[in-house]
């Protein structure tokens, strides 16, 4: 199987897209004649021509709206997003348009889009580049919320997404890009709404979605190798749709929980997660479910302590031993 | 102004016959009492939240959706209730809507800022002022992408020209050669405050010049002018996939919203000021009179149907039910929907 890069892998679920479906097109700043700001795009200029890999002026709002607005005739824009952080000044068009219009219209209209980008923290852009709104954009009922961590799952869950007929918020990592692993030649998809185990346990369930998934497969490997600790580590993947079922049946297996992620704790993913897990699997708690987020903050610029703000491996395996005493 | 416009012998209403012109007049009519009687639904109590009403801007709507293409589209803001009918929505629908009822055209989820008939080339009926104009531009776009030969008509208030958005939607639209003509429905207030006291410039269309894009100003009162202006634009949208901003002049008798008291920030003068001097169904009825089109006797005709049909529609509306609870969650996605497509898993509703 041939060995490729998230960024990669991302690569070659657009251009499978884009092949299979011409009203699929790629917009965004610095897609085309740049190659993405990321690089991400790399290639899909030459190889589809300015009609459908559209540089688009640094301008969220007019050219987010205007996908969602070709969308509801029947193109399907995947959009990019230099850092979803941008996202916030087109708010309006994501979750008010993008979200609402289906509902507002009473079913008649849908909205077929992919915004993708980066949604992370940890490379010293300070706050203002450093969100992780998979939270926000999951509390809005009519969008869907994908976050993989994985070249195979970045991949799979990509061409999902585009061949989503609802909006779907693809929330990749800058810091995963260049994360390489054997993903097949052959087509494959990943539904949305589907978890991954990805590392089978039996005295802990931890949980988690995007980077710190990789963070926490670290800290399964050390519980097992210095404490005799079996770590099960359950990636979400999809936050909306979400996989109640995996969650539940790691949680009735190990009966202990950490919730990992990279929002911030107030109304993180991981409060909802938690609140299903106790509504659902009360009886099958012995201990109380612990959380590993980032320090309640604006993100902080100085590299070392943004480490520390993050959870990091050592962040993480302290809770996790904290939970098994 | 002379009674008949000189406008009448452009060559969009040159052609119109005698019975075109009535259906334009009875357009105007209709709207004009479906309003009213929405109004008074809403002072029995009948009607939730906001209701915007566009009594006195009814030329700008049916002068514009009346020289619309078959692929040519159309979306505008909350003041919504003159397009959706000038682009032909059922009223009992319209009314029904507002009712909150289950047999709305929105099934009672949207209400009356939020109307949609995308089989109708209708994309809503839009609550955030200058928001649906990034989408108006994409309609263009998608029109263009998809190599339909249309255009997009994307309509705001006079309020919306200082919205980010519609500056992005602008230059995008110029940028990219959009078929789309920006109509801004210029009646003097956003919401209590006049444009001079929060447009800079003289000119709200002027605006457009800074994207190298054609505008153009036009009477709102004159059915027939707002028929020649948007078609010119229209046309050259759809032929040639250049944009425009159209500003029309047009004024509402009634508040921003019911709910507005309307005695702040103009006066009761000028209000009637304009109902005797520019009212567009009386200049279009002096029209039509002048030119022997309407007599008496059909114009009292239109009325009395104008007038019945609203209350048709208010009688469905009332008669009709709510949704249900169970109706709460539907037609937020469209897999879930239809169930028979999905490939989605997991769970998506959540308690």
């Amino acid at each position: 199987m041939p060995v490729i890069t998230y960024r990669e892998a991302l690569n070659q679920a657009m251009e499978e897209e884009m092949r299979r479906d011409p009203n699929v097109l790629l917009m965004g700043e610095e897609v085309g004649q740049f190659n993405g700001a990321y690089k991400v795009s790399e290639g899909l200029l030459d190889k589809f021509g300015p009609e459908r890999v559209i540089d688009t002026p640094i301008s969220e709002a007019g050219f987010i709206g205007a996908g969602i607005g070709a969308s509801m005739l029947g193109v399907r824009p995947i959009m990019e997003l230099m850092f979803w952080s941008f996202y916030s000044v087109a708010f309006d068009q994501i979750l008010n348009n993008a979200a609402n219009v289906r509902y507002m219209s009473g079913g008649q209209i849908n909205c077929p889009i992919v915004i993708r980008g980066p949604a992370n923290g940890g490379t010293n852009v300070g706050a203002t580049h450093s969100h992780t709104p998979e939270n926000v954009c999951a509390n809005h009922p009519g969008v869907k919320v994908v976050v993989p961590c994985t070249a195979y799952d970045a991949k799979g869950l990509l061409k999902s997404a585009i061949r989503d007929n609802d909006p779907v918020m693809f929330m990749e990592n800058t810091i995963l890009y260049n994360d390489r692993m054997e993903v097949p030649e052959e087509e494959y998809l990943i539904p949305l709404g589907k978890a991954d185990v990805k590392r089978v346990g039996k005295d802990l369930s931890i949980i988690a979605h995007g980077r710190s998934v990789i963070h926490s497969l670290k800290v399964a490997e050390i519980l097992q190798e210095k404490y005799n600790i079996s770590a099960e580590v359950v990636d979400l993947r999809s936050i909306r749709p979400l996989d109640e079922e995996t969650i539940l049946a790691s949680v009735r297996k190990t009966h202990r929980v950490l919730l990992v992620e990279e929002n911030k704790p107030f109304c993180g993913v991981d409060a909802q997660i938690a609140y299903i897990i106790q509504d659902k699997a009360f009886d099958d708690l012995d201990a109380p479910i612990k959380r590993v987020s980032s320090i309640d903050a604006p993100q902080i610029y100085c590299p070392p302590l943004e480490k520390e703000q993050m959870p990091n491996p050592d962040r993480i395996l302290k809770a996790a031993l904290a939970l098994m005493k | 102004m002379p009674v008949v416009s000189p406008f009448v012998t452009a060559a969009i209403n040159s052609g119109l016959s005698k019975d075109a012109k009535i259906a334009l007049y009875r357009e105007l009519m209709r709207i004009r009492r479906f309003e009213e009687r929405s109004l008074r639904a809403y002072q029995a109590g009948k009607i939730g939240g906001f209701l915007h009403l566009y009594i006195g801007q009814e030329a700008v709507a049916v002068g514009c959706c009346s020289v619309m293409g078959k692929d040519d589209h159309v979306i505008t803001a909350y003041r919504d209730h003159g397009h959706a009918m000038a682009v032909g929505m059922d009223t009992k629908a319209l009314m029904a809507e507002v009712f909150g009822k289950v047999t709305g055209c929105s099934k009672g989820k949207g209400g009356s800022m939020h109307y949609f008939a995308p089989e109708k080339n209708y994309w809503g009926g839009h609550g955030i002022v200058g928001g649906q104009i990034p989408l108006g531009a994409g309609l263009a776009f998608g029109l263009k992408y998809l190599k339909r030969k249309g255009a997009a008509m994307a309509f705001m208030g006079d309020g919306a020209v200082n919205q980010g958005a519609v500056h992005e939607a602008f230059n995008l639209a110029a940028l990219w050669n959009l078929p789309v003509v920006f109509v801004i429905e210029n009646n003097r207030y956003s919401m209590g405050t006049s444009q001079s006291r929060s447009s800079a410039g003289t000119s709200l269309a002027q605006r457009a010049a800074g994207y190298s894009m054609a505008w153009d100003v036009c009477n709102g009162h004159d059915l027939y002018e707002v028929r020649e202006k948007a078609d010119k634009y229209l046309t050259i949208a759809r032929e040639q996939h250049k944009p425009a901003v159209l500003e029309i002049d047009t004024y509402r008798y009634r508040g921003h919203s019911v709910a507005d008291p309307d005695k702040t920030y103009r006066s009761k003068a000028e209000i009637e000021e304009y109902q005797k001097t520019k009212d567009p169904i009386n200049i279009f009825q002096a029209s039509l009179l002048a030119e022997k089109v309407l007599t008496q006797e059909i114009i009292e005709k239109i009325d009395q149907e104008a007038r019945a049909e609203a209350d048709l529609a208010a009688e469905f509306a009332e008669a009709s039910p709510y949704p249900t609870v169970e109706d709460i969650t539907k037609d937020i996605y469209w897999e879930e929907d239809n169930l028979d497509k999905k490939v989605s898993q997991g769970r998506i509703i959540f308690d």
